[in-house]
């Protein structure tokens, strides 16, 4: 692997726009992860994260804009691109008639990785990602845990330079968290970098250096943890910056010892 | 309560043809091909009025039957074809289980089939305008047979949820299912050959029939206009005692679901190892080969696909029995273009898990080439057979080469023209382990247009090898057999290069807009 010239970021984001319809998902978001960052994209619901991630990562063909994966043009050379890149996306199901082990080994070859890497690296990441027990099972018949974890399991298995992972802690149990939190952050500590989206911004606000807070499909703020939550909590900076609170006493009548 | 739900079951049918123009043609058309079956029973039932009372009491009890039967079974087959009130949802909420089951009920008429079969039922009534004693009767027995049917079906298939929510059970139930389907024909063919259809045929079974939940409350007007009430209230405590037990069977049934909901349970199938992925070579070819071998066994929907092939000599046979009896001889061939043809719904049948191909970079040559590739290990040596053993059956042997030559074309250009038509083309396909017979809504018009110019496309490219193949097994030239074997062979394999070469460039530009065409049908 080569290593990264220095001060190419590793995901950089000019511009971006998609539209569905009569509806603006995504209106020019322009967006610099540096290189060997842990990055948060956190918003509420509708945000546009999943549109933006997906066309970030070759998923979906943007409208307007570029992607620049450590300085190359994604959509110009989509292929060379992409081998930089690992992904876990949200809301899309796998081939899951094969088992565990088959599915990451699917996703091993597909890659073009020679048997023995392939064969070494799935078992590895059946261990860490506690499932060693389940890899003959079929993915079909895997609780939705399990499901996130043979996918994440799946985006790293060939060594990306770049992990792009929509909600990957979702459904996902502590311990298993815990687990792949440290596998994450080993992977930023070694030169890697990790792009997360979440809803949960006290995760977001331990795990990641860097964050970015989208909205309406623009970003509002983005930089360090720090910059961004300036002294306050991150997510009282999310709630000031969304907006969107209902003040007051709403649902009075919710209150079983009111009678 | 009952309102809500009729009113719940509307609005659920409105949102659904909201959400896009096809499914408004689908319905235009289901509509206006129910309206047209409508109006022939209608007209039917006001003829036979006119006629003498045995016949109207055949008549009216063998649709009233057919209604009956078809909602006790075609739920069974179709499973989940009417689940837009599944009673599963109505768990979380406090609602008396008597008031929901009429609201299911009821909500159940709601709809294309439930109101032409409201109307179709009625109409059986209609058959008695001339005897207003009947008449009155009839209109009460057809209520309540409707009643039957619409409970008794529910009652069915609430008995038969458990037992289908296994995975392997319904996969199991669908092939076997439609390999029963696919039979009907043959079978009624083989029974009615050589026998006269005639009015007492039916009356034995109507006589029967009448004394059966099936068709006891049609019966009934009958017993009437034929001046015998005693027979027609026994007739209709026959019916009422059918949906008494009926009631009961489905709110016990419903009190089991709302309390102990039934979900899609493990196979329990341990598959040793990587399997097939072990065995090819480690490539992104070789995995795309590996992995759809492994779906064209473990996925239902291919392997109902599979299980078609081996019955086109028995449906050729049954076609050919006319007169033109060589007609088996192109089994092979037949066998051929389904096989051929099938990859055209690959993408289709990955749905969204399509994007790891998109996401790994695959280049479009090698998906292609990989899901042409693992069709081909199954279809070379199961066409070949079709071929051989449909040649020696008929004692044809010497046909081989030429119906070879002709397979082959079939089978490679169609390879060649559905990895083109996938890459340009998506259609909603039946997502796996749902039940294979229940048809996606909005299988468009488009969807129709790009199969058929396929088709056509296929059948202009195939012609050479197999009109030289017709020649050569009409005139049994052995020499022209082996000629159609070279031609077959050879065109069939430029066209295969030019197809998955186009479709691979195609694919190339295009994945990530089937992708996201693909997660819409989801």
């Amino acid at each position: 692997m080569p290593t990264a010239r220095t001060g190419v970021p590793a995901l950089e984001l000019r511009g971006l726009w998609r539209r569905f319809g009569e509806k603006v998902a995504v209106a020019g978001i322009d967006l610099v992860v540096p290189a060997g960052s842990f990055y948060g994209l956190v918003g509420p619901n509708g945000a546009g994260k999943t549109t933006t991630l997906s066309m970030a990562t070759g998923l979906l063909v943007p409208d307007a804009g570029q992607v620049l994966v450590h300085g190359q043009d994604l959509w110009a050379d989509p292929v060379a691109g992409k081998a930089l890149i690992g992904i876990l996306p949200d809301g899309v199901k796998l081939f899951d008639r094969l088992t565990g082990e088959q599915l990451i080994t699917y996703a091993g070859l597909l890659r073009g990785l020679d048997r023995d890497t392939v064969t070494q690296r799935a078992r590895d990441l059946l261990v860490a990602m506690d499932l060693v027990a389940d890899a003959r099972t079929l993915v079909v018949d895997y609780s939705a845990g399990m499901t996130k974890k043979v996918a994440l399991a799946c985006a790293m298995v060939h060594a990306p330079r770049l992990l792009v992972l929509d909600e990957p802690f979702e459904a996902v149990d502590p311990v298993s968290a815990a687990n792949i939190r440290d596998i994450l952050a080993q992977y930023v500590a070694s030169g890697g970098t990790v792009i997360v989206s979440s809803h949960v911004m006290d995760l977001v606000q331990r795990m990641c250096d860097h964050v970015a807070v989208v909205a309406g499909g623009h970003v509002l703020a983005a930089g360090t943890v720090d910059e961004v939550r300036g002294g306050m909590s991150l997510e009282d900076r999310f709630v000031e910056l969304v907006g969107g609170r209902v003040a007051g006493e709403g649902l009075a009548w919710l209150r079983t010892s009111s009678d | 309560m009952v309102a809500h739900l009729v009113r719940l079951k509307l609005a659920l049918v409105a949102n659904g043809l909201r959400r896009s123009v096809w499914q408004v043609v689908g319905f235009a058309f289901a509509v206006l091909y129910g309206l047209g079956i409508l109006a022939i029973v209608v007209a039917g039932m006001v003829a036979v009025g006119t006629q003498d009372v045995a016949l109207q009491r055949t008549v009216t009890v063998l649709v009233g039957s057919a209604l009956v039967i078809g909602w006790w079974f075609i739920p069974l087959l179709a499973f989940g074809v009417d689940a837009t009130l599944d009673p599963e949802r109505f768990a979380t909420f406090a609602i008396p289980r008597r008031v929901l089951v009429v609201g299911l009920a009821v909500a159940a008429l709601v709809g294309v089939p439930g109101v032409l079969s409201a109307v179709a039922a009625l109409s059986t009534s209609l058959a008695w305008f001339r005897h207003p004693g009947a008449l009155l009767v009839g209109v009460v027995a057809a209520v309540l047979g409707l009643a039957v049917a619409v409970v008794g079906g529910r009652a069915v298939v609430a008995l038969a949820a458990p037992l289908v929510a296994r995975r392997r059970a319904r996969e199991l139930t669908a092939v076997v299912t439609l390999l029963l389907v696919v039979s009907i024909g043959p079978t009624l063919g083989t029974l009615t050959n050589g026998r006269e259809i005639s009015r007492e045929t039916f009356d034995d079974l109507v006589g029967v029939l009448a004394w059966t939940p099936f068709g006891a409350a049609w019966a009934a007007p009958a017993d009437v206009a034929a001046g015998d009430p005693a027979l027609a209230v026994a007739r209709l405590a026959i019916a009422g005692v059918t949906l008494a037990i009926a009631l009961r069977l489905w709110e016990g049934a419903l009190a089991r679901t709302l309390v102990q909901p039934v979900h899609a349970g493990s196979g329990g199938a341990r598959p040793a190892g990587l399997g097939v992925l072990s065995r090819v070579p480690a490539t992104p070819l070789g995995a795309v080969v590996g992995r759809c071998l492994v779906y064209w066994f473990r996925d239902p929907r291919y392997a109902m696909a599979l299980a078609i092939v081996p019955f086109t000599p028995v449906i050729l046979w049954v076609v050919g029995r006319g007169g033109n009896a060589d007609l088996v001889l192109a089994s092979g061939v037949l066998a051929a273009f389904v096989c051929g043809w099938g990859v055209s719904s690959d993408v289709s049948y990955d749905g969204s898990a399509f994007w790891m191909h998109v996401s790994a970079g695959v280049r479009g040559v090698v998906d292609r080439l990989g899901r042409v590739v693992a069709s081909g290990i199954i279809a070379v040596p199961l066409v070949t057979t079709i071929v051989v053993v449909t040649a020696a059956v008929t004692d044809r042997l010497d046909a081989v080469p030429a119906l070879l030559g002709a397979a082959a074309g079939v089978m490679l250009t169609s390879y060649g023209g559905a990895s083109i038509v996938s890459a340009l083309f998506v259609q909603p396909v039946q997502q796996p382990g749902e039940n294979p017979f229940q048809t996606r809504q909005g299988a468009s018009m488009a969807t129709v247009l790009s199969q058929t110019a396929g088709w056509a496309l296929v059948l202009v490219a195939a012609s050479p090898p197999a009109l030289l193949a017709w020649f050569a097994v009409s005139r049994s030239s052995a020499a022209l057999g082996w000629a159609t074997l070279a031609l077959g062979v050879v065109l069939g394999a430029v066209w295969l290069t030019v197809g998955v070469r186009v479709g691979g460039r195609l694919l190339d530009r295009r994945a990530p807009v089937l992708l996201q065409r693909v997660i819409a049908f989801e």
